[in-house]
C-alpha cells in the first residue's frame, strides 16, 4: 500500500515536472537565425528546462508579433521605428546580441578576387551611373587590375529584408544623391537592376550572370564562394569584410540609451563600413515570472558564453565597450516590479 | 430510395430562404439517417462558402486604409516606393496579365496538340504512359522550376536565344535591350511549361467526351483524320477546351515562387521581353513579411484583393464553360 502510494506520487511528480517545462516563443529576423538556433541548442545543455522555439519569419513579423504580445521575444535587424514604438502597450527593449555585415559580391570575368570599391563607386553602380566594368572610375580605384568592358548587371533583394535595410542605410549615409532619390529601408525602389528572392536569389543571379554585382550577407557569400569586394572606409582604407572588421566598427562609438545605433561608415582604421547590430526585442515588464526569468537568463547567457559561437558562423562577437551597457539594460527587465537578473 | 432523396431536393415556390429551410428541415417522411447525412454534408459545403466569405471580408477590411488613401489611382499608379509610402499597382497588374497571357499563347497550341494526339491519334498502348508523363509535369514543385530557370534556362536565354532574337528581330520593341536571361521572357517560358499539363490533360478529357458518332459520321462522309478532328471533334469540344485554357490561365495568374525566381522582380512596364517584370502574387510573397508601415501592408493586401478578384472572375467563367460542356448531349458509348 505504501509502495503503491509512493509509485503514484512519483508518477505524479514526474508528470508534473514534464508539464512544468516552459516553452519560450520567439520570432523575427532571418539574418541571425543560424546563430540563434545554435544558441538555443547549446542553451538546452545549460538549462534543460528551457524549451525555446524561434521562428525566422522576418524582422517585420518579429516586430508585429512582439507588439501583439504573441511571442515572448521578437528579433529584428533594423531598430523599431518611432511609429512602431508608439504602438507598444508597454515599453519594449532593444537588446543587441550580435552583429553582421553586408558584402558587395561580384562576378567579373577575369577578376576572381581583389576588387576594390569606394563608397562613391558602390552608390554609382547601384544608382545605374556606372554601367560598365571598364569605367575609368573603377579602373582608377583598381590599379593593375584588368577590368573587362562587360556591362554591369545590378542584383538586389526583391523581398523586404534587414540586409537591404543595412545596405541602403549605408548608401544613404555616403551618398546624398542616393538619400534623395532612393532612401533607406527594408524594401526600396532600386533605380536599376534585377531582383532576386532572398540571399539565395541574389547569389544565384550573381553566380550565373557575367558582369553581375549584388549585396548579400557575409556568411552567404562565403558559403557560396562568391568574390567579395573590399570597401574603402571613412578612414580611407580598403577593408575586406570579416567579423573582426565588424566588431571594430561596433566599438568606440557613443552608445545611446536605447542601445540602437548605426555602425555603418565607421571612422576607425579597421572598420568594415557596411556593418550592423541585430536586436532581440523584449517587453521591459514581463507578464509571466517563470518565462520572463528564463528569457532574461537566456539573453544573459547569449551575450556572454554565447558569443564564442558567433565567429564560426560569420557573425561578429559583441565589442567589450558595449557589453556593460547591455548588462545594465538586461538588469532592467522586471516581473511585477521585481528585477529578474540579480547576477554580479 | 430515389423518392426519399427527391424529397430533400428543394421544390416549389416561395423565397429562397423558405426553400432552403424546407430542404433542410424536410418533412417527417425523410429517413433520419438521410436527414443527418444531408445536414452534415450541407454543413461542410457551407464552410467553403463561409471561409471564402470571411477571407474576402478580411482582405477587403485590411485593404481599406490603402483604398481610402489612393482610391482608383491605386489601379493606374506606376510608382511603388515603400520608402515614400507611395503605391501604385499598374506594373504588377501589367506583369501578371502579360506574363500569363503570353504563357497561354505559347502553351495552348502545344497542349492542344498533345490532347489531340492522346485522344485521337496515339496508339492505345501509348496513351496511358504518355498521358501520365504529361500529368507528371504538374507534380514538379514550383521551386524546382524556379531553380531550373535560374541556373539552366536563364543562362541559355542570355547566351543563345536572346542575342539571336536581338539580331534578327531587334527592330521590334519586344526584343530590345540588354539580354540578361532573367526577365519577362524567362517568366513566360516557365509559366508556359507549368500550365501545359493542366491544359493538355483537361483538353484530352474533353476530347474523349465527344461522342464517337460524330467521328464515325465525319469519316463515313469521306473526311480525312485531320478534317474529322477539325470539323467534327474540335467544334463540339471547343467550349470545354476554352474551360481548360481558363483553368491554365488561373494557374498562371496565381503562380508565385517559380515566377518570382526568374522574372527579375522589377516594377516596370516595358514592351521588351528582355526586360524584368513583376507579378501581383510575387510582390505579395516578397514584401509582405517585412512590410513595416500600416499603409504599406494595406497596399500589399489590396494587391491581393485585385488578384483575388481576377482569379474569382476567371474561375466563374471556367465553371460556366465546364457546366456547358457537361450538357453536351452524349451519344452512344465509343466502340
Amino acid at each position: 500500500m505504501n509502495m503503491l502510494r509512493s509509485v503514484v506520487l512519483g508518477a505524479a511528480l514526474v508528470s508534473g515536472g514534464l508539464s512544468a517545462q516552459t516553452v519560450i516563443q520567439g520570432a523575427g529576423a532571418t539574418f541571425p537565425y543560424p546563430l540563434y538556433s545554435k544558441w538555443i541548442s547549446e542553451y538546452q545543455k545549460v538549462d534543460p528546462k528551457a524549451n525555446i522555439n524561434y521562428q525566422s519569419i522576418g524582422s517585420g513579423g518579429g516586430i508585429r508579433q512582439i507588439l501583439e504580445e504573441t511571442v515572448d521575444f521578437g528579433a529584428t535587424d533594423a531598430p523599431m521605428t518611432p511609429q512602431e514604438r508608439a504602438k507598444a502597450k508597454s515599453p519594449i527593449l532593444h537588446i543587441p546580441v550580435t552583429m553582421g555585415c553586408v558584402v558587395v559580391s561580384y562576378n567579373v570575368p577575369g577578376v576572381s578576387s581583389g576588387l576594390k570599391l569606394t563608397p562613391e563607386l558602390v552608390a554609382g553602380i547601384f544608382m545605374g551611373q556606372v554601367t560598365k566594368w571598364s569605367d575609368p572610375k573603377l579602373a582608377s580605384a583598381n590599379p593593375g587590375v584588368k577590368l573587362p568592358a562587360t556591362p554591369i548587371t545590378v542584383a538586389y533583394r526583391s523581398d523586404g529584408s534587414g540586409t537591404t535595410a543595412v545596405f541602403t542605410e549605408y548608401l544613404a549615409k555616403v551618398s546624398a544623391d542616393w538619400k534623395a532619390k532612393v532612401g533607406a529601408g527594408k524594401s526600396v525602389k532600386f533605380p536599376i537592376g534585377l531582383g532576386g528572392k532572398g540571399n539565395e536569389g541574389v547569389t544565384g543571379l550573381v553566380k550565373t550572370t557575367p558582369g553581375a554585382v549584388g549585396y548579400v550577407e557575409l556568411a552567404y557569400a562565403k558559403q557560396n564562394g562568391l568574390a567579395v569586394a573590399a570597401i574603402r572606409n571613412k578612414n580611407g582604407k580598403f577593408i575586406q569584410p570579416s567579423p573582426e572588421g565588424v566588431t571594430s566598427a561596433a566599438s568606440g562609438n557613443e552608445i545611446p540609451a536605447d542601445l540602437c545605433m548605426s555602425i555603418t561608415d565607421g571612422p576607425g582604421a579597421k572598420d568594415y563600413p557596411i556593418s550592423a547590430f541585430t536586436y532581440i526585442l523584449v517587453h521591459e515588464n514581463q507578464k509571466d515570472g517563470t518565462k520572463g526569468k528564463m528569457v532574461a537568463d537566456f539573453l544573459w547567457w547569449a551575450m556572454h558564453e554565447g558569443q564564442k559561437f558567433a565567429a564560426a558562423l560569420d557573425y561578429a562577437p559583441l565589442p567589450k565597450d558595449v557589453t556593460p551597457k547591455i548588462e545594465a539594460k538586461l538588469k532592467t527587465l522586471k516581473f511585477a516590479g521585481k528585477v529578474l537578473i540579480t547576477k554580479k | 430510395m430515389q423518392s426519399k432523396f427527391a424529397m430533400s431536393v428543394p421544390q416549389g415556390r416561395g423565397s429562397w430562404l423558405s426553400r432552403l429551410w424546407r430542404a433542410f428541415a424536410g418533412t417527417g417522411e425523410v429517413n433520419p439517417a438521410d436527414r443527418i447525412f444531408l445536414w452534415v454534408t450541407g454543413l461542410f459545403a457551407g464552410t467553403a462558402i463561409l471561409v471564402l466569405g470571411a477571407m474576402t471580408l478580411q482582405v477587403f477590411r485590411a485593404s481599406l486604409p490603402s483604398i481610402r488613401q489612393f482610391g482608383w489611382r491605386f489601379l493606374i499608379g506606376k510608382d511603388w516606393d515603400p520608402v515614400l509610402d507611395a503605391f501604385g499597382a499598374l506594373p504588377y497588374i501589367y506583369g501578371t496579365v502579360v506574363s500569363s497571357l503570353l504563357a497561354l499563347a505559347l502553351a495552348v497550341p502545344i497542349a492542344l496538340g498533345i490532347a489531340i494526339y492522346l485522344a485521337e491519334l496515339a496508339p492505345t498502348w501509348l496513351r496511358r504512359p504518355l498521358g501520365f508523363t504529361v500529368e507528371l509535369l504538374a507534380a514538379i514543385p514550383s521551386v524546382i522550376y524556379g531553380l531550373w530557370g535560374i541556373f539552366v534556362l536563364a543562362p541559355w536565354l542570355r547566351d543563345s536565344v536572346q542575342p539571336f532574337l536581338a539580331a534578327r528581330l531587334g527592330f521590334l520593341p519586344f526584343f530590345q535591350g540588354t539580354p540578361r536571361g532573367l526577365g519577362l521572357m524567362a517568366g513566360v517560358l516557365i509559366l508556359a511549361i507549368m500550365i501545359l499539363p493542366t491544359i493538355a490533360s483537361v483538353s484530352r478529357d474533353v476530347l474523349e467526351a465527344v461522342p464517337s458518332t460524330l467521328r464515325e459520321g465525319a469519316l463515313a462522309l469521306g473526311s480525312t483524320r485531320w478534317e474529322m478532328v477539325r470539323k467534327a471533334v474540335l467544334p463540339s469540344a471547343s467550349s470545354g477546351i476554352l474551360g481548360a485554357v481558363i483553368l491554365g490561365l488561373g494557374r498562371a495568374l496565381g503562380e508565385t515562387m517559380a515566377v518570382t525566381m526568374v522574372i527579375g522582380n522589377r516594377a516596370e512596364i516595358s514592351f521588351s521581353l528582355f526586360d524584368p517584370s513583376y507579378t501581383l502574387a510575387s510582390v505579395i510573397a516578397n514584401e509582405y513579411a517585412e512590410a513595416s508601415s500600416d499603409l504599406y501592408l494595406s497596399a500589399l493586401t489590396e494587391l491581393g484583393l485585385i488578384l483575388f478578384g481576377v482569379t474569382v472572375l476567371l474561375n466563374i467563367i471556367a465553371r460556366l464553360l465546364i457546366w456547358r460542356v457537361g450538357r453536351v448531349p452524349s451519344g452512344a458509348g465509343r466502340s
